[in-house]
C-alpha cells in the first residue's frame, strides 16, 4: 500500500469530503448504539428531534453554537498559519474574566459605551494569553502545541483562584461563582424569554469578518503564505514573526469573544463550568470546516445539535448521552482522514 | 530464527566460479533508468561490481547517486533496467529482498532508535515475529565478533543516544554485516565524521573487503574517492559520464567529469562593465548547524557583468546565496549596494536594495506550492500601492500582474488560479524569473537556475540572464554545472572551503585549472 500525491480536486468534490466523513461517522457511531441496544434509526431520529424538531430545541442549538462559533473561527485562523492553537478554552476563561471584572458595575457606563469597551478589552486579553506561547515559538522554538494546552490547567485554575478570592460573589451561599454582570453589560436576548443571545449575531459577524480577513487583506494573504510554506514566504519577504504575532492575536482575542458571550449573553456569571470544553471542540468543528471560517458556523452549528440532540436522545431512549462525544471524536478522526485524501491517493499492490 | 553463518565464515551464495578472473560480478545493474515526472534522474545506467571491490559512485548533488542507490535498495522501483545480485535477478521495490540477497546499506541520515542499546538496534529486525525474547548472549557475541573483526570498536550495551556520530556509524555498519551483508553502500559516510574517524573508516573498509566484501562508496569528496576506490563511476544529471581506474585517473579528471566538459557557448556580446552595484567587504557568518560558513568573503559585482561562481557544492556557495538574498545576515564585515553601506539586512532589505533572486530551491524555497500562480507571483512586493491599499489586496491587479509574467516568461500553466505545486520545473522557474527580473532588479542572484530543467528551458533561462546583463544589471551565477558558468560567465571565481578565489577573466583558466581549484588546490596561489 502506498500513498501518492494527487492533484487538487474541484472545490465541489471538496464539499463532498465533510459529507462523507460525516456519513462515516453515523456507520461507526450506529454499531456503538446497536452495541448499547437500542436501534441507530430510532435514536439518530431522536437526536435530529432534540436538535432541530421543534422552535425550542432549534434556538438551543443555536445557543449552543454561539461559543463554538468563535472557538471554531479561533482555531481556523491559527491552524491556517500553522500556529496550533490548543489552547482555546484558556482564552475563552480570559474574555470571560475580563468581562465580570469590568462588567460586574467597576464601569458605571451606558450599555453602547460598556459592551464595547469590554469586548476589546476581552480580545486583548485573550490575545495576549496567546501571545506568550507565540513568542515562545518564535524565539526559542518551544512546541507551542505544548504551551497553548497547559495554559488551560492554568488558566482554570487561575480562574479557581479569583472565584474562591477577589471575585467570589459575596452573596454566593459559599459557591465559588462571581456575581452577575449589571444590565448594561449584558447581551440581550434575540427572541423574548427564549436563551438566544445576541452573542450569535456577533458569531455570524465575526465569521464573515474573518473570511474577508483571509481572502481579501494583506494579513491573510500573508497567514496563509507563512502557513502554506514558512521557508518561501520567509523568502520572499513575509514578515514572519510579526504575522505569527499577529495571528496569535487575532486567533486568542476570538476565542475570548465565545467567553465574553456566554457571560455576557446567557449565563450572567462566571463559574468554573462556564465551558465543557468549548476551546477543545472548536477543533472539531474548525477541522469539519476544512478551516474555512464560513464552514465554521455551519460545523459549530452540526456539533452543537448533536450535543443538544443527544442530550435529549438519552432521556427518552436510555442510551447515554456520551454518544454525543464519541460522535464528535469519530467526527474529528474521519474528517482527518477525508482531509488526507483531498490531498492523497491509495494505491494498493 | 536460526543463527545464520558469519559472512566471513561461508562463500557468499553463489557459485564462485573456479579462477580469478572468471568470478561472475557480485552486482550488475543494466540499463537503470528512473524518471519523476519530467526529471529523468537516472538514464540508462549500468555497472558492475565485482568480490572484493571498492567503487566510488562520484557526482554532483542531484546527479543522481542517491536515487541509483535507493533501487538498488528497493526504496524505489526503476522505471526500466535490471538489477542482478550474484546472478539471480532482484526483484524491485523490496527493501526486504534486498537485504536477503546481501545488500546492506549504510544510510547518509543514520536509522538508529536513539533510545535503544547498539545491541537491540542491530539485532531489531533480525528475529521473527513470534520470537520475541531476544537471544542477547548469541547477538553479543556475534557483535563483539565483528567488531574486533573489523575494528569496529563499540559496545554493545551503550545507548545510542550516547555515542558519537562516528560511532554510530560503526553501529550502522555493524548492522549490515550482522545481516551477512556482501555488498555495502556507503552514501556519503564521511560527511559527519572528523578526519580521524574518516581514517578510521577507511582502515575497516580495508579489512572488509579483505573478507571478500565488496563496497560501493558514495561521496563528492575527490580526495577521499581517490584515496579509498579501485574504481570510480562518475554521475552527471543522471546518465554515466565516465568510468575509471582509480589509479590511472587524477583530481582534476574527475571533477571536470564531475561537471562536464563539452563547453557549447551562446552568443555573448563583450561586456560592458558598468559601475559597482553590490559590494561584500569581508564579510563573514555565523555557524549554523552542519554547513559551511563564509570565512572573511570580499566580492565585487559591476553592472553589465556576470560573475560565475563555480565550486564543488558544500562549500559555503549556500551560505553565500543566503546572505546576498537577504535570508541571513552578516555576523561581521559589509554589505554595500551603490556606495551605501547596507543596514537591518533581511530578505525585504535586499528586495528594496534592488536585488533579484532566484534561490536554489524552486519547491521550498522559490515557490509556494499550495497557492495559486497569481498568490505566488505577487509573494515579493504585495506591500507596494500597486498590490494593496489600506491593508486590502488588489485581486484584479495581482491577476493581472499573473497575466503579464505568464505571457511575457512563455509560462504554461491552466490558469492564474491555478495551484503552483501543478506546474513543471521549467514553468516554474519561468514564473519565478519573471519574479524576480520583471522589476529590472540592478543585481542578479541565480542560483542553480537551470537545475533539472530540459534543454529548452535552460537555453530560456540563460537568454533572460543575458537580456538582463545587456540592459547593466550585475549578475551573479551560483552553478555546480562547469559548462554553464564557461558558457555564461565574463569573470570566473572559484569557492571551496568557504573562501573564493581570485576572479579570472573568461577564457582564462582552463577546465582542468577550475577543477583543481575546486578539489581545494592551490587556493592562494590561484
Amino acid at each position: 500500500m502506498r500513498v501518492e500525491p494527487k492533484p487538487a480536486p474541484s472545490f465541489a468534490v471538496t464539499l463532498l469530503y465533510p459529507v462523507a466523513a460525516i456519513a462515516l461517522t453515523f456507520a461507526i457511531t450506529a454499531l456503538l448504539v446497536l452495541a448499547a441496544g437500542a436501534s441507530p434509526f430510532s435514536v439518530f431520529h431522536l437526536v435530529w428531534k432534540g436538535a432541530a424538531g421543534s422552535q425550542f430545541a432549534l434556538l438551543e442549538t443555536l445557543t449552543r453554537a454561539t461559543p463554538l462559533i468563535f472557538t471554531g473561527l479561533a482555531v481556523a485562523v491559527a491552524f491556517r498559519a500553522k500556529l496550533w492553537n490548543i489552547g482555546a478554552e484558556a482564552q475563552l476563561y480570559m474574555g470571560a474574566v475580563v468581562t465580570v471584572v469590568l462588567g460586574t458595575g467597576a464601569l458605571p457606563l451606558p450599555a453602547f459605551l460598556l459592551i464595547p469597551i469590554i469586548v476589546i478589552v476581552a480580545m486583548a486579553a485573550g490575545g495576549v494569553l496567546l501571545l506568550g506561547p507565540a513568542v515562545l515559538k518564535t524565539r526559542f522554538g518551544v512546541d507551542e502545541v505544548v504551551t497553548t494546552l497547559l495554559l488551560n490547567f492554568i488558566v482554570l485554575l487561575f480562574v479557581s483562584m479569583l472565584l474562591e478570592g477577589p471575585l467570589k460573589d459575596p452573596m454566593g451561599l459559599g459557591w465559588p461563582q462571581s456575581p452577575k454582570v449589571i444590565a448594561d453589560a449584558q447581551l440581550p436576548r434575540i427572541v423574548q424569554g427564549k436563551r438566544l443571545h445576541y452573542g450569535f449575531v456577533m458569531a455570524l459577524v465575526s465569521a464573515l469578518v474573518v473570511w474577508v480577513i483571509m481572502k481579501k487583506t494583506v494579513l491573510g494573504y500573508e497567514m496563509r503564505a507563512v502557513g502554506h510554506n514558512q521557508q518561501a514566504a520567509s523568502f520572499a519577504g513575509v514578515p514572519v514573526n510579526s504575522v505569527l504575532m499577529k495571528t496569535a492575536l487575532l486567533s486568542g482575542g476570538l476565542a475570548a469573544l465565545a467567553g465574553f458571550s456566554e457571560v455576557s449573553g446567557l449565563k450572567g456569571n462566571l463559574t468554573l463550568d462556564l465551558s465543557p470544553g468549548y476551546g477543545y471542540t472548536g477543533i472539531v468543528v474548525a477541522m469539519l470546516a476544512m478551516l474555512n471560517p464560513i464552514g465554521v458556523v455551519a460545523s459549530a452549528i452540526f456539533v452543537a445539535g448533536i450535543f443538544v440532540g443527544a442530550d435529549a436522545m438519552s432521556r427518552s431512549a436510555g442510551v447515554p448521552s456520551y454518544i454525543a462525544d464519541v460522535m464528535v471524536a469519530t467526527a474529528l478522526l474521519t474528517m482527518v482522514v477525508a482531509i488526507l485524501f483531498t490531498r492523497y491517493r491509495l494505491r494498493w499492490k | 530464527m536460526p543463527q545464520r553463518p558469519h559472512p566471513a565464515a561461508s562463500p557468499p551464495p553463489s557459485p564462485q566460479g573456479g579462477g580469478e578472473g572468471a568470478a561472475p560480478p557480485v552486482l550488475r545493474l543494466s540499463g537503470v533508468t528512473k524518471r519523476f515526472g519530467p526529471l529523468l534522474a537516472n538514464d540508462a545506467i549500468s555497472f558492475e561490481l565485482a568480490r572484493g571491490e571498492v567503487v566510488a559512485l562520484l557526482g554532483e548533488n542531484g546527479a543522481g547517486k542517491t536515487t541509483l542507490m535507493n533501487i538498488l535498495f528497493g526504496h524505489y522501483v526503476a522505471d526500466e533496467g535490471a538489477v542482478e545480485v550474484f546472478g539471480k535477478p532482484l526483484p524491485p521495490g523490496d527493501p526486504r529482498a534486498a537485504l536477503e540477497a546481501g545488500i546492506g546499506m549504510v544510510h547518509q541520515h543514520f536509522t538508529l532508535a536513539e533510545n535503544m542499546t547498539v545491541l537491540e538496534n542491530i539485532a531489531l529486525g533480525t528475529q521473527g515475529f513470534l520470537n520475541w525474547k531476544l537471544d542477547r548472549i548469541g547477538a553479543r557475541e556475534r557483535i563483539e565478533k565483528l567488531s574486533w573483526e573489523f575494528g569496529l570498536a563499540v559496545d554493545p550495551a551503550a545507548r545510542v543516544a550516547s555515542l558519537s556520530v562516528g560511532e554510530r556509524q560503526r553501529v550502522e555498519i555493524l548492522k549490515a554485516l550482522y545481516r551477512d551483508a556482501r555488498i555495502l553502500i556507503l552514501d556519503e559516510p564521511t560527511a559527519v565524521l572528523t578526519p580521524a574517524e574518516t581514517d578510521a573508516l577507511f582502515a575497516t573498509l580495508k579489512l572488509l573487503v579483505g573478507q571478500g566484501l565488496s563496497i560501493i562508496f558514495i561521496s563528492h569528496k575527490l580526495n577521499e574517492v581517490m584515496s579509498v576506490s579501485d574504481r570510480v563511476l562518475v554521475l552527471r544529471s543522471g546518465r554515466l559520464a565516465g568510468e575509471r581506474v582509480t589509479a590511472g585517473t587524477s583530481r582534476s579528471e574527475l571533477a571536470a567529469l564531475m561537471v562536464g566538459q563539452e563547453v557549447v557557448s551562446p552568443p555573448v556580446p563583450p561586456p560592458e562593465p558598468g559601475q559597482l552595484q553590490l559590494v561584500l567587504n569581508a564579510v563573514s557568518t555565523a555557524r549554523r548547524g552542519a554547513g559551511v560558513t563564509l570565512d572573511r568573503i570580499s566580492l565585487s559585482l559591476r553592472g553589465g557583468e556576470i560573475t560565475g561562481l563555480a565550486g564543488v557544492s558544500g562549500n559555503g556557495q549556500a551560505a553565500l546565496a543566503a546572505l546576498i538574498s537577504g535570508v541571513e545576515a552578516p555576523a561581521s564585515g559589509e554589505i554595500i549596494v551603490r556606495g551605501n553601506l547596507a543596514k537591518n539586512w533581511s530578505p525585504r532589505a535586499a528586495l528594496s536594495a534592488g536585488i533579484g533572486r532566484i534561490p536554489e530551491d524552486r519547491h521550498a524555497v522559490g515557490t509556494i506550492g499550495d497557492m495559486s500562480v497569481t498568490e505566488n507571483v505577487i509573494a515579493e512586493r504585495y506591500r507596494t500601492s500597486r498590490f494593496s491599499r489600506r491593508g486590502f489586496l488588489d485581486w484584479r491587479a495581482a491577476r493581472k500582474f499573473a497575466e503579464e509574467i505568464i505571457a511575457d516568461y512563455d509560462v504554461k500553466c491552466p490558469s492564474p488560479e491555478a495551484r503552483i505545486r501543478l506546474l513543471s520545473g521549467g514553468n516554474m522557474q519561468k514564473l519565478i524569473l519573471g519574479r524576480a527580473l520583471d522589476s529590472a532588479p540592478s543585481v542578479i542572484l541565480a542560483n542553480q537556475p537551470t537545475r533539472g530543467l530540459d534543454v529548452g528551458a535552460v537555453g530560456y533561462v540563460h537568454g533572460k540572464l543575458l537580456e538582463a546583463r545587456a540592459r547593466g544589471a550585475a549578475i551573479l551565477l551560483i552553478s555546480e554545472d562547469l559548462e554553464e558558468i564557461l558558457a555564461l560567465s565574463d569573470r570566473i571565481i572559484v569557492m571551496s572551503k568557504g573562501r573564493l578565489s581570485a576572479a579570472s577573466p573568461r577564457g582564462e583558466r582552463t577546465v582542468a585549472q577550475l577543477g583543481a581549484l575546486m578539489a581545494g588546490h592551490d587556493m592562494e596561489a590561484a
